[in-house]
């Protein structure tokens, strides 16, 4: 948070840059004017007019949910994904869980059938962000300073920088934390939380937020399990205990395993979503 | 932590309220955050006094107000109160509940002059 008034993104970058104010996100230590109307400056007095008299304190309904200026802002980048047929998926998770892997891998494999384009979130570096140029697809690194997470404004402004085509998957890595994204929509349609095998199974008990607001869970790094001790259906049981209606697949990134199941659904994923 | 965005939008709440509604300084905030809800009391309580700094709620009190969490069990066919996301159905044990109260965070209230 910013020490001038307290904004939230004073030490946002994408690609390195403070970002443009823009209509569709908060504009930086933006502050609505306070209200002069009682005061009054001594040489403007005007006889004929009196301070208004100051009102009495009075009870306000607001009921105003603290997340809708974010959920209006994830709305706007989903009429657009829907617009161009632009598949989006948030990929959420804790650090080290393998997300930037899977995303290399996911590109190799896909890059020769459709567009892709990636959305890197990290607290500072663009090291992913050149990772996933290396692998073939452009990408855009936002960096948020102590933010903990993405969300839909700085989704909106990365996507200014990015040449979305028509019928791409965009896949945004967020900020890896397996709490605070969990209430950001960023206008996806589908998140994906990555649970590595090295993490303990009892995650999704942990950290409930996370796993009931996925769609899609992938359990990776499935190729150490004969090492260590995790119960990966204990791990999946308390996952599908919080959201029973997740879609589970157990993967390696690194060596492959499950990876055809993962890129076959996105296959799908992505044939739907042209065809819509 | 995402406590401190959520309050960043609670002042940004009270700014735009008080720029339509004319008003200079709040007394009260009624902050609805149920039991199931992505955040917790005592950090919302912590982001408050900073973020409020310099703003017309500064002197502000903040009344935190909980709803129970409640969820319908296709069991039992009936509305359940749990406390927790993971927590099964109290009558019946299935984890399967489909959470329909306490998930909400919004500013109720505002008592202002």
């Amino acid at each position: 948070m910013c020490t001038t008034c307290g904004c939230a993104n004073s030490q946002l970058l994408i690609n390195g840059r403070k970002p443009r104010a823009s209509a569709s996100s908060m504009p930086l230590h933006f502050r609505p004017p306070v209200s002069n109307q009682n005061i009054i400056k001594l040489n403007q007095i005007d006889k004929n007019v009196l301070p208004p008299p100051s009102l009495p304190a009075r009870r306000l309904r607001l009921e105003h949910d603290l997340l809708a200026k974010n959920d209006q802002l994830a709305a706007a980048n989903r009429q657009q994904y829907a617009a161009q047929h632009i598949t989006a998926l948030n990929l959420v998770s804790s650090p080290g869980s393998g997300k930037t892997t899977l995303l290399v891998k996911t590109i190799e494999s896909l890059r020769n059938e459709m567009p892709i384009v990636v959305i890197e979130g990290d607290q500072q570096t663009e090291l992913d962000a050149k990772r996933i140029r290396a692998a073939g697809a452009p990408a855009v690194q936002i960096n948020t300073g102590k933010g903990c997470h993405l969300d839909a404004a700085m989704v909106a402004q990365a996507m200014q920088q990015l040449q979305l085509q028509t019928h791409s998957l965009l896949l945004i890595e967020n900020v890896g934390n397996l709490v605070c994204p969990a209430a950001f929509d960023l206008g996806e349609a589908y998140k994906v939380v990555i649970l590595s095998v090295t993490e303990g199974e009892d995650k999704p008990l942990k950290y409930p937020d996370m796993f009931r607001a996925a769609d899609v869970m992938l359990l990776n790094k499935c190729d150490l399990l004969p090492y260590i001790e995790f119960d990966a259906e204990l791990a999946i049981r308390y996952a599908l205990q919080i959201n029973p209606a997740l879609k589970v697949f157990s993967i390696s990134a690194t060596r492959g395993n499950g990876m055809p199941d993962w890129l076959d659904w996105l296959r799908s994923l992505c044939a739907q979503t042209v065809a819509s | 932590m995402h406590e401190m965005s959520l309050m960043e939008n609670v002042r940004q709440i009270i700014e735009d309220a008080a720029a339509e509604q004319q008003f200079s300084r709040v007394k009260t905030i009624w902050l609805e955050l149920g039991e199931l809800s992505c955040a917790e009391p005592e950090a919302m309580r912590f982001c408050f006094d900073v973020v409020m700094q310099h703003s017309i709620a500064q002197q502000a009190r903040l009344e935190i107000v909980r709803t129970p969490g409640s969820g319908w069990c296709a069991n039992c066919s009936r509305t359940v109160t749990i406390s927790a996301l993971y927590e099964p159905c109290p009558a019946c044990g299935n984890h399967a509940i489909n959470i329909t109260g306490g998930d909400a965070m919004r500013v109720r209230e505002l008592e202002v002059e």
